[in-house]
């Protein structure tokens, strides 16, 4: 089995803010890290390789240092890793992002399995899984917690829901999109931690995917960005301060006030 | 490509140098510079104070007869027989672009034995109902959903979509966009149509610390997803007019390769997360597993949600399906009250979307009361009990 894994190198979002003040972004002390959601992407094929033998391959796009996080995954035991990077890519949207990997994971050709993890946290619009398998016309399913190969050509899935969970069967090739309860990543073996650095890349640009400049990056985007701002800040906050009685008294009016309901 | 800065306009302040995540703007003495790390996010060009700063322009091709599209739809969410109130929700919303458009507001139910439902949603505010029934829409895939609405939507031409950014709507309406070659913008928190008649959509990214607002000028139709009770439930009129309109889809459309093999529904007697005005919330202040009874006491007692941070899923107190966060869920309710959380961002992403914020902890420093409305110094194990005690003897129920 091949399986092919979707990883994103994003801002630490918790160190991403605007300034309410001058509504410009804080970038202070913001350092790139792989998509926390993405190391459950790369665990998941990892598990499903060593359950049906085969090989894992990485992809990523961005800029080129978004290698480091291609070599982060190798060092777990990723088999094999290609950057898609090319200045044409820059500004992509959700579709123009989904587009190129699609058009990657077809180059790798054969594929039997992609896994994404459920989104990215710059982002978080849970959109380019489901659009890469849109784009390759592979069947998919999102939010999975459990995966198996059932009679050697079925995938088997539980994706959890809003209310519970489901489980399901797809033939393979599939996309899945995971969450966190399939399993927390392994720690990186000193032998792949080696391999890791030394290992080629190949780096892929829009040419080599046979895509025009017109059809990534900003220009192949179909949403278009016209302002970012500072999120309305909270009202002042109050602290309810005395006895614990005076508290609960003080909180029940407050919310009483707001018209919580149920209280 | 990169920003473009326009040399007659730069004064070198440097408000792009800070503004820049990527580290791309440089400046010297006269004027800023954009090298190849740009990935044209445009922050600087809101940062510039001179509006010294462009973006190139999205050229994608249009949608051919673009001008033909015309009407606001919501695709409407059944679950379990029901209609979801994320639809009607959404109506609200649609009731208010269509209006300003001066265009029909239709909904879209997809499933089995809608009628009652079709006819209710007129009431709340939709001038078409459009009705897919079949037994291949049930139970819920992805794959048929998508292909379905995608064949409908070619059939009428809107120029708008929303639809609830579910577990169910985040999953399969990326594949509607895909489908259909348009954009499409998640988990929106605010929507109106500016003078260009163009959807502006504004939604929270880098978990809520950043708001954008977005358009979509050349596909259609524009689309946008809306997380639960982010916007109001419009009131009912019985006397509305409107029309219920079958349609019948391809034989190609109900088609699914995923197969569903069984469906669960989480054995709670408490409100589910997604769904709940209040959400009460335990971490680990709560100490150990048993003590998040105060916590389910009182989420029972006010019909809400219970809801875990990430380090009591990890001690294994509280399954998954209950974590508030990055991780887990996130949640909008009306009112979030967190009790004895600590407040790590990785949890205050998951929730900061809450109109009312409750911090209730015993260390007056703990970084949840940075994001409270309302904030309680006390010791849980005294103040919840007197919190549930309360509410108990106002109902008389002593």
């Amino acid at each position: 089995m091949h399986v092919v894994v979707c990883i994103k190198q994003v801002p630490d979002s918790k160190n991403v803010r605007i300034d309410p003040d001058t509504n410009t972004l804080v970038r202070q002390g913001v350092e790139s890290i792989v998509n926390p959601h993405d190391w459950y992407a790369v665990e998941a094929a990892l598990k499903f390789r060593d359950a049906t033998g085969g090989k894992v391959t990485a992809i990523t796009m961005g800029p080129p240092q978004a290698e480091e996080a291609l070599r982060e995954v190798l060092a777990l035991g990723v088999d094999e890793a290609a950057l898609l990077t090319d200045r044409a890519f820059a500004g992509s949207d959700t579709w123009a992002t989904s587009l190129t990997l699609a058009r990657a994971v077809a180059k790798l050709a054969p594929v039997d399995l992609v896994i994404c993890g459920k989104q990215a946290i710059d982002g978080d619009t849970a959109q380019v899984g489901p659009e890469v398998a849109a784009h390759l016309d592979l069947p998919y399913v999102t939010y999975v917690r459990r995966l198996e190969l059932v009679e050697g050509s079925r995938l088997r899935a539980e994706r959890i829901t809003d209310l519970g969970y489901e489980v399901v069967e797809t033939p393979l090739p599939a996309l899945v999109t995971v969450v966190r309860e399939i399993g927390d990543p392994r720690m990186p073996g000193l032998k792949h931690k080696m391999r890791s650095r030394k290992q080629q890349i190949p780096v892929i640009n829009a040419a080599t995917l046979g895509l025009k400049a017109e059809e990534v990056g900003l220009q192949g985007s179909y949403t278009k960005v016209v302002r970012v701002f500072a999120p309305p800040p909270r009202t002042n906050r109050e602290m309810l301060d005395g006895s614990v009685e005076h508290q609960v008294e003080a909180l029940l009016k407050r919310l009483r006030e707001a018209r919580v309901p149920g209280l | 490509m990169k920003a473009t800065i326009d040399k007659e306009k730069c004064v070198a302040c440097g408000a792009c140098v800070d503004a820049c995540p990527q580290g791309a703007i440089t400046v010297d003495e006269e004027i800023a510079t954009v090298d190849d790390r740009c990935n044209l996010c445009g922050l600087c060009v809101d940062a510039c104070p001179e509006e010294a700063i462009g973006l190139p322009e999205v050229r994608g091709p249009k949608t051919e007869g673009i001008d033909a599209y015309r009407g606001v739809w919501v695709a409407g969410e059944v679950d379990g027989g029901g209609v979801h109130p994320v639809t009607h929700e959404l109506l609200g919303a649609g009731r208010r672009l269509a209006d300003k458009l001066g265009v029909e507001l239709a909904v879209v139910l997809m499933g089995q034995g809608l009628a009652a439902g079709a006819r209710d949603l007129i009431g709340c505010g939709a001038d078409r109902v459009y009705v897919v029934e079949h037994p291949g829409l049930v139970p819920f895939t992805d794959e048929v959903h998508a292909k379905v609405l995608v064949e409908l939507i070619q059939a009428k031409r809107p120029e708008i979509l929303l639809a609830g950014a579910t577990a169910t709507g985040r999953s399969y309406i990326p594949r509607v966009a895909a489908a259909l070659r348009t954009g499409l913008t998640a988990d929106c928190t605010g929507l109106d149509i500016g003078e260009d008649r163009l959807l502006y959509q504004t939604r929270p990214a880098f978990g809520g610390n950043v708001m954008a607002t977005i358009i979509c000028p050349n596909r259609r139709p524009q689309m946008a997803t809306v997380r639960p009770r982010v916007m109001r439930k419009p009131g009912f009129d019985s006397g509305r007019q409107g029309v219920v309109e079958p349609f019948t889809p391809g034989p190609a459309a109900l088609a699914s390769r995923v197969k569903v093999i069984s469906s669960v529904k989480d054995a709670q007697d408490t409100t589910p997360l997604t769904e709940a005005d209040v959400v009460v919330t335990g971490g680990r202040g709560l100490q150990k597993a048993e003590n998040f009874k105060l916590v389910r006491e009182l989420a029972l007692l006010v019909n809400g949600a219970v809801g875990a941070s990430r380090s009591v899923v990890d001690e294994g107190w509280m399954p998954y399906s209950h974590q508030v966060g990055q991780t887990g869920k996130t949640v909008s309710p009306k009112l979030y009250m967190a009790c004895g959380v600590s407040g790590a961002i990785q949890h205050v992403v998951g929730m900061q979307g809450a109109e009312i914020i409750v911090a209730v902890n015993k260390d007056p420093h703990a970084p949840i009361f940075d994001v409270a409305d309302y904030g309680v110094v006390a010791d849980l194990f005294e103040f919840l009990p007197a919190l549930t005690k309360k509410i108990r003897e106002e109902r008389g129920e002593g």
